[in-house]
């Protein structure tokens, strides 16, 4: 039981974290602003998408590498189920953020560089699961997969990061436009905020852990 | 000195003109009489759900593992 609850502390903070967050995320005081009004409280679920996204894109750099510097096909497993994992973050990212735009901007699809960024993403994720599918050597399609991996990685961080705080973007502290900061002079979103990244990234990081773990049990099966 | 009082007159009317603006519609009545605590209570059941999904997906996965070992 004591091992147990050791090796799986994470996974109930991941679990009580985003109680936290619904529940706080829900009752807490939020800043009252016009257009936003209620809606400003999907900062702590649809934002949080895109960091788990973010967190679990870096695992997968980071075993891509590491397969590269190894040849483990481990690592190449870790790599591809971590991306996995983010695209449906990705797509929950941006279905929310679709219904979001919706109400507040509109449409749900504006012409705005973050939108138009996170859509390129997702399609530079897309073509690093074609890629794999294309190449059916299991050490060469690894190869490969890791080298493209750093590429859609550093295009990841040019398009959502980057490029939309070099333009005019309707996302707040992008081009002139307020950022968090403005939005929350008191900083009491922050206190649910922050634990609401924490507690969706470890909730990605336990569905990964487990689509790994299969994956692993299915290739001791086969030898 | 005439000047002075309409110059407070017409700023005290253009303060309370901005401080109007400045209330914002909010989900207030949801709030007052404790009906937002259902949009909670059905959240957070949503969640415990597919925790308790996870969590046997989990345990057989460590099942299997344990097959696996012997």
């Amino acid at each position: 039981m004591n091992n147990l609850l050791r090796e799986n502390w994470w996974k109930a903070l991941a679990v009580i974290l985003v109680f936290y967050t619904i529940i706080a995320g829900f009752l807490s005081a939020v800043p009252r602003l016009p257009i936003l009004h209620e809606t400003i409280r999907n900062l702590y679920f649809h934002v949080t998408m895109w960091f788990g996204m973010m967190l679990l894109m870096i695992v997968n750099l980071v075993y891509g590498v590491r397969y590269l510097s190894g040849s483990s096909i481990k690592d190449d497993i870790y790599a591809e189920e971590s991306a996995r994992t983010a695209m449906f973050f990705g797509v929950a990212g941006l279905i929310t953020g679709m219904i979001w735009a919706n109400y507040t901007w509109g449409a749900p699809w504006v012409n705005d560089p973050q939108l138009n960024g996170a859509a390129g993403t997702m399609l530079a994720y897309s073509a690093y699961f074609i890629l794999r599918n294309a190449v059916a050597d299991e050490h060469r399609r690894a190869k490969l997969a890791a080298i493209y991996s750093i590429f859609a990685f550093v295009m990841m961080i040019v398009f959502i990061q980057v490029l939309p705080k070099l333009t005019d973007s309707l996302h707040p502290g992008q081009g002139g436009n307020p950022g968090f900061n403005t939005y929350d002079l008191d900083s009491t979103m922050r206190w649910v905020f922050y634990p609401a990244v924490i507690g969706w990234a470890l909730f990605g990081t336990w569905i990964m852990n487990l689509r790994i773990r299969l994956r692993l049990l299915s290739i001791n099966k086969e030898q | 000195m005439k000047k002075t009082l309409w110059l407070i007159i017409a700023g005290t009317f253009v303060f309370n003109y901005l401080l109007a603006q400045g209330e914002v519609e909010m989900a207030d009545a949801m709030r007052s009489n404790g009906k937002i605590y259902v949009v909670v209570a059905v959240a957070c059941v949503v969640f415990a759900i597919i925790t308790a999904y996870i969590i046997t997906v989990d345990m057989k996965v460590r099942r299997l593992e344990k097959n696996n070992k012997k």
